[in-house]
């Protein structure tokens, strides 16, 4: 009888920190997006979004394919400087500070705020490399031990370590596409971000190695700040705290993950999560 | 069941629509159980009590069925926003109707008991009331859930204050009976369980119009909420 208790009790409490407690909106804010605008050419892309991005928690961006979500994701980091006449207007703060500021290093900025893609990218090097990668053009190593522990430590924060440990020097793109997937977040990780940005990160993925990368972002959110894009509704509710859904380049709505997907108040956004035509 | 929008899967609405349709026959179901299962009670009909007790597995199968329904969407739909609370809100409504025909049971079971004994037609007369009562709740919940009618909810919980006055009154009204002569405690006790039982009749009412509430609203109709209507309708 006690036992049938002491395993009930366990069941509620792990069920609470699944749950993920809704104070969530009482945290810090970490980014701070307003009125941010983006052309490419003479196409709008994003009319106007303004949004706040909690810190240490998972924020989604959920909407139809083309309603901007990678869009503005690619804006947090300044990947759309890259693309050829794409325009972005508006301001982004890091901490308060504005990381479209021309003085600002961009390769600095990127170091902070970290992404990973849909399709896992490891450089066609060894594992170790991958990692050690980014460390060492940023000169966070002094020495072979530091790049060493770096490698290491950040192998195992993305759960990939005890599964690669005896094969550091064979290439990473010989490893399983959720390995893969998971070295390209270690590789994120190793320069030390305060945010990562993940679009689309399980979509080439199976169900196990995705519940793998699930379990690992639930786990990063006590050190990072991170925002995910995906197309599975599901994966939103999973993972992610916070929820933003997006339309036609606009933010349609916002909130806590758990009144989003129990009980939005738009009218898009219901027909959106019930796949019904809007 | 008003929806707006049709899902662009369409055997997903048919499958909702089967649902609404299906606890809307179970609640039809149980407001005839609990008219027969009084009815028999107060005219000691033997042959309509066994009719009641019969029928309460039929009940039983269609809440066994909306909760396979359920669990079976649950699984593959995963549905989200007002169809996840439409679905869960099924499983609970189900649930509290089955146990309404467990009581309308009960009630057609004690007039078999009733059988041979010295009734006065006075001592029917809380029953019947509290009866018609208790039908009216049933009734406004089960049309507040299939209308999606917050207001309507609110209404019945708020009268659930008179069901419950009405069992009370009823009570010392039996009590007064048996004071009067001791030969009246047997049949005056039986009554008084099926008091009991209608009075708990309306609790499944309210609690049925609470998740009418829910399921229109997505928010728990809390003593808060009602509080705040009660004063509007004084103001």
């Amino acid at each position: 009888m006690d036992m049938v208790a002491g395993k009930v009790k366990m069941t509620q409490q792990s069920v609470k920190s699944a749950m993920n407690p809704t104070d969530m909106l009482e945290r810090p804010i970490r980014l701070t997006a307003r009125d941010v605008t983006v052309h490419y050419g003479a196409k709008q892309a994003l009319h106007g979004i303004s949004i706040d991005i909690p810190d240490r928690a998972v924020t989604s961006f959920i909407g139809p394919s083309g309603c901007g979500k990678s869009t503005f994701l690619r804006c947090i980091n300044r990947m759309n400087d890259t693309i050829e006449g794409a325009k972005v207007g508006g301001t982004i703060k890091l901490d308060g500070e504005d990381i479209y500021d021309p003085s600002l290093d961009v390769v600095e900025l990127r170091a902070r705020i970290g992404m990973v893609f849909q399709k896992p990218n490891p450089f066609p090097k060894s594992i170790y490399e991958n990692v050690a990668y980014g460390p060492r053009i940023h000169g966070l190593a002094r020495n072979k031990t530091d790049m060493d522990e770096i490698v290491v430590s950040s192998l195992r924060k993305a759960g990939l370590f005890e599964e690669v440990k005896d094969r550091l020097n064979e290439p990473g793109t010989g490893l399983s596409g959720g390995q893969q997937q998971r070295l390209c977040i270690a590789r994120a990780i190793a320069v030390g971000p305060e945010v990562i940005l993940m679009d689309e990160p399980c979509s080439a993925l199976d169900p196990i190695a995705t519940a793998i990368i699930e379990e690992l972002i639930d786990e990063l959110r006590e050190n990072y700040t991170i925002v995910i894009v995906t197309h599975s509704m599901q994966q939103a509710a999973r993972v992610s705290q916070k929820t933003a859904f997006f339309h036609l380049g606009n933010l349609i709505e916002e909130g806590v993950t758990e009144d989003i997907f129990t009980n939005p108040v738009n009218k898009q956004t219901q027909d959106y999560i019930m796949g019904r035509i809007g | 069941m008003p929806t707006g929008t049709e899902h662009i899967v369409t055997a997903y609405s048919d499958e909702l629509t089967g649902l609404a349709q299906l606890i809307a026959e179970m609640g039809g179901q149980v407001e005839v159980a609990i008219e027969n299962g009084t009815k028999a009670l107060l005219k000691l009909d033997r042959e309509l009590a066994d009719l009641t007790i019969i029928a309460d597995q039929r009940i039983d199968d269609m809440q066994r069925r909306i909760d396979d329904m359920a669990v079976s969407m649950i699984a593959r739909r995963q549905p989200m926003a007002s169809d996840l609370r439409a679905i869960i809100t099924a499983i609970h409504v189900a649930s509290d109707l089955e146990r309404v025909g467990d009581m309308a049971k009960q009630l057609a079971r004690r007039s078999l008991k009733l059988e041979g004994m010295n009734l006065q037609p006075t001592f029917y007369n809380g029953v019947k009331n509290m009866t018609a009562l208790v039908l009216r709740q049933i009734k406004e919940a089960l049309d507040a859930y299939s209308n999606r009618d917050s207001a309507r909810a609110i209404e019945v919980c708020n009268r659930d204050d008179e069901v419950d006055a009405m069992h009370t009154s009823l009570f010392r009204e039996l009590l007064t009976y048996m004071m009067e002569d001791p030969r009246n405690i047997t049949p005056c006790t039986h009554l008084l369980f099926c008091a009991k039982n209608l009075e708990r009749i309306g609790d499944h009412a309210t609690n049925i119009a609470e998740r009418a509430y829910y399921l229109q609203t997505g928010k728990q109709l809390t003593s808060e909420v009602q509080e705040l209507q009660r004063t509007q309708i004084k103001a």
